[in-house]
């Protein structure tokens, strides 16, 4: 039986009546149509899934979506500011820290709760940060760099 | 810096084009595409080894609102051809590989049943709620107990295990070798079976046009041109009405070298229920049914004289190949025997292949392919003799390299390698490490009593796959080159780039050779509609043999252009000099022509030379004339916790020589990512089944791959020795950190633990299998 859910997604309001059993991650794929999210594994290991809830990461295959009721809800998609790249994504653009893309985003938004927490992380403190981000592509060592350039970098640059 | 025509921009860093699309999460994946109309497939998988089906009964999943269809193999695999192997071996025994399974299952994962449903939630209802009698059947799980006369089979029909017995052997003869060897060093070397894992799990979607006859699938795969030469024999849509897209794709490593049942399912279920169906591979469905790597066991003898000279090596291998052949799955360990004898001069060498069948998934090509497993058996064995013979290492390894001079060298295994300077990859390789300093760190490091090594491997790789004559289904490469009316430039390539980032090192090169801005570059491919032909991405071929195929493209071009401009400069063409994108015809006039009034005049066609005919596009088809043979030095330098058999690595030193690099971030990344992935083979990584064929690592709960913590600083280098083969010079990257690191890191792990009297450890070296060998100072039994 549809239940309804309110939520602020990438700060826009959404309001729809789902299923209790719909997950976030579906929800925001499949009701708001927000692809960038994406789906690696089932048990909330690889974090491809990573979103923002209230400013924290969250993997969004084991919430479901009537958990995120009130809650304002940040992916992939709403990071950038007026056209421009947020400094998380320019350091993976810059530091060649993506090969296949797909754990891109969970990583980007790990990332930005990481660094939300710790505004200057050493390389170990970034490379443990990321503990819950699988990568099968770079070998982690780029994805570390663009995370360290994006630490130091105040500047919003062009997208 | 500032791009201007003229600038080169191969060899520089450059950011890649694709990832605009990608860090904004605007990337289109397979599960990314919505059709109107759009069903779903969920497929119930044998939680069983081996069993008998008995009774299926379907029909409270049929029951289920917003169910559509659900079916089994009886319903379905009448339609739908068998699934292709494209290998051949002589007497090859294969198994019938239907699209669901028949009157058996043969492993955990097989596909039983398929529902169809409006809703993917609904789908999975609806095969929670089909009834399986299953009779469960003895498991064949040892692939060395199943090569026994009395053992159960894995497939009864087939009357053997036993695929194929194949030998590989070369050079001068082995047993005379043997005879006048002054000792012969035995090892034995397993390669676990290893999980692909890209982090994208397989997904297709199929749409049918009725009207027109045609089938569009796009899937999750390295290979769309393949799957258009090979699907229509299985669903019965003729070549030229099926166009197959692999749009954006999460990772490959091998693992999408294949044509999968739920490719051909797919597209029948689309046909039949007249609705496009999306089917999206779960984490669990890919640990259990998308192809597994490696998984070898041999037994290797080495003869050898008081000097060390290396006079042969002879193996028996036993490959388990799982329960059914995937597309490349008996050729996997021949390749193997292919380059054996590592970057040495071994004068014989006979390496003879045992494929068994097994109740496991499919094994396959899986980053490497074969050459890991041939460099970490090459490179043990090096290490092991030069232990057994009291000789320095790296003296063996360079006794037996042949000198830069002698290539093309041809080897006993039968290849003849392209272009090398393996002294120069050894030297630079132990500049960066500091390898004295290493030696006397290491020394300090024990006469404390911690436990510190340092492992080396030297590799030679087979890469850019390569001349057609070796290759099942073709070698070559097509490629297109479209200078538009507009100037821009539309380049089309039959590679399917899927991270690797070729639309930016082609457009690299492209703009370099034509004399325009990248910017002005499209690279397309992936799609059989749009890049008509292609060999697809795998063998590290790219660049190496599909930027070659453009190569020929940007010539065709130029000249055509050329005698354009001679008739516009009212010359020939043999007066006209091109350059940075002008054309000029010097003593002949002051006129210069650029791109943009050329491509005018080409496609305008008021005033073309007789015989000339309108556009600018060239079409190439480029057939390589050998495969290139990338080589490197890996050092590695390690600390083993004496009390928790932790393996921490303290320094990563690679050295890798792929020719030319077009961008060296990106080289740098390919290098990284294989590392990482040995890194994980030889430290966490193993697809295990038990005695009863479940398997025990059927998610990513437990199948460890590396973390970002796990990885340690790279110090990378790189020689560059040009290809001969090709015209670019290159020689392929995408394989060499993974083909490089195993032996490296598994060495220095075993020189560690050498003063303990540690001889061997089996892979993945596990801080439990470590502190087991710490605690008995002895070698832990094979398969513990």
């Amino acid at each position: 039986m549809p239940i309804p859910v309110r939520l602020r997604v990438n700060n826009a309001p959404r309001q729809h009546d789902i299923e209790p059993r719909l997950l976030l991650v579906h929800y925001l794929r499949d009701v708001c149509g927000l692809t960038g999210t994406h789906v690696g594994c089932d048990t909330s290991i690889c974090g491809a899934c990573t979103v923002l809830v209230d400013g924290k990461a969250v993997k969004s295959c084991t919430m479901f979506a009537i958990q995120a009721d009130g809650s304002d809800v940040t992916t992939i998609e709403g990071i950038a500011t007026n056209g421009h790249l947020h400094r998380v994504q320019q350091g993976f653009w810059d530091c060649h820290g993506l090969q296949c893309g797909f754990c891109t985003p969970g990583m980007i938004m790990a990332s930005v709760h990481l660094l939300a927490g710790n505004a200057s992380p050493s390389r170990a403190e970034i490379a443990d940060g990321l503990r819950g981000n699988l990568c099968r592509c770079t070998g982690y060592s780029h994805i570390i760099d663009a995370v360290a350039q994006a630490a130091n970098s105040t500047e919003v640059t062009h997208g | 810096m500032a791009d201007t025509i003229g600038t080169p921009y191969v060899g520089r860093a450059m950011k890649r084009v694709e990832d605009p699309r990608l860090i904004k999460g605007l990337a289109t994946y397979v599960d990314d595409i919505r059709l109107p109309g759009l069903l779903h497939a969920v497929i119930l998988r044998s939680p069983h080894a081996h069993a008998r089906i008995g009774r299926v009964d379907v029909s409270a999943a049929r029951a289920i609102p917003g169910v559509v269809a659900v079916l089994t193999g009886a319903d379905v695999n009448a339609a739908c051809g068998l699934v292709p192997c494209a290998a051949a071996i002589p007497d090859l025994k294969a198994p019938k590989h239907t699209v669901l399974a028949g009157d058996r299952v043969y492993f955990v994962g097989h596909a039983v049943a398929v529902a169809v449903a409006t809703d993917p939630y609904i789908a999975r209802d609806a095969i929670d709620a089909i009834d399986v009698d299953y009779d469960p059947l003895p498991a064949v799980t040892n692939p060395e107990e199943a090569v026994k006369s009395g053992t159960p089979l894995t497939h009864p029909d087939l009357g053997s295990n036993i695929a194929y017995t194949h030998v590989v052997a070369g050079g001068s003869d082995i047993d005379e070798a043997f005879r006048r060897a002054d000792r012969v060093v035995k090892h034995r070397l397993c390669h676990q079976r290893l999980t692909p894992m890209p982090i994208e799990p397989r997904g297709v979607v199929a749409s049918y046009d009725p009207g027109e006859g045609t089938l569009t699938l796009w899937t999750a795969t390295q290979i769309p041109h393949l799957l258009r030469t090979l699907l229509p024999g299985m669903i019965g849509v003729p070549e030229n009405k099926l166009r197959v897209v692999a749009p954006e794709v999460g990772g490959g490593f091998g693992a999408k070298l294949n044509v999968y049942p739920e490719e051909a399912l797919c597209a029948h279920l689309a046909m039949r229920l007249n609705a496009p169906v999306k089917w999206i591979e779960s984490r669990r469905e890919n640990a259990a049914s998308t192809i597994h790597g490696r998984d070898q066991i041999g037994e290797y003898e080495v003869a050898v004289k008081k000097d060390g000279a290396i006079l042969g090596i002879r193996t028996r291998t036993v490959a388990d190949l799982g329960s059914y052949l995937q597309l490349l799955t008996p050729a996997i360990p021949t390749l193997t025997g292919l380059v054996l004898t590592g970057c040495y001069r071994i004068p014989a060498v006979k390496m003879e292949i045992v494929g068994v069948y097994t109740n496991k998934m499919a094994t396959d090509a899986y980053r490497g392919a074969g050459r890991p497993e041939a460099t970490y058996l090459i490179e043990r064995l090096m290490d092991v003799v030069a232990r057994e013979l009291g000789i320095d290492r790296v003296d063996l390894r360079l006794k037996h390299f042949p000198a830069p001079a002698e290539f093309p060298f041809a080897t006993s295994c039968g290849l003849t390698y392209d272009s090398g300077n393996y002294q120069g990859a050894l030297t630079k390789a132990r500049q960066l490490a500091n390898w004295d300093q290493l030696l006397k760190d290491r020394a300090a490091a024990r006469a404390a009593g911690r436990l510190s090594g340092i492992g080396i491997s030297t590799y030679v790789e087979i890469c850019a796959m390569g001349p057609s004559k070796a290759m099942p289904a073709g070698g070559w490469e097509w490629g297109c080159v479209r200078m538009e009316i507009s100037a821009k430039v539309t380049v089309i390539t039959g590679v399917s780039p899927h991270g690797q980032g070729q639309e930016t090192t082609f457009a690299q090169f492209v703009a370099d050779r034509l004399g325009v801005l990248m910017e002005d570059i499209v690279v397309l491919h992936g799609d059989t509609n749009v890049a008509h032909y292609g060999r697809d991405t795998y063998g590290s071929r790219g660049t190496a043999v599909g930027g070659s195929a453009i190569v020929m493209c940007i010539d065709k071009i130029v000249a055509k252009a050329k005698t354009l401009a001679a008739h516009l400069f009212e010359t020939t063409a043999d007066h006209v000099v091109f350059e940075k994108g002008t054309f000029r015809a010097p003593g002949v006039t002051n006129r210069e022509i650029g791109w943009p009034e050329l491509a005018g005049e080409a496609y305008v066609a008021k005033n073309l030379p007789a015989g000339l005919e309108p556009g600018l596009e060239a079409s190439s088809f480029y057939e390589p004339q050998n495969f290139t043979f990338p080589f490197g030095t890996h050092i590695v330098a390690v600390e083993v916790d004496r009390d928790t058999g932790h393996v921490a690595i303290t320094k990563y030193v690679a050295v890798d020589d792929c020719g030319p690099q077009i961008n060296p971030l990106i080289v740098e990344g390919q290098v990284q990512g294989g590392i990482a992935h040995s890194i994980g083979q030889v430290l966490f990584e193993q697809t295990i089944y038990d005695e009863n064929g479940q398997l025990l690592t059927g998610e990513l709960m437990d199948y460890a791959l590396p973390r970002a913590a796990d990885i340690p600083e790279y110090i990378l280098g790189s020689t560059v020795t040009p290809s001969p083969v090709n015209p670019l010079g290159i020689k392929g990257v995408g394989e060499a950190g993974t083909i490089g690191a195993t032996p490296a890191i598994a060495n220095a792990v075993l020189d560690a633990l050498q003063p303990l009297g540690v001889t061997h450890l089996d892979l993945p070296m596990t801080p439990e299998r470590v502190w087991q060998a710490i605690k008995t100072r002895t070698a832990a039994p094979v398969g513990a």
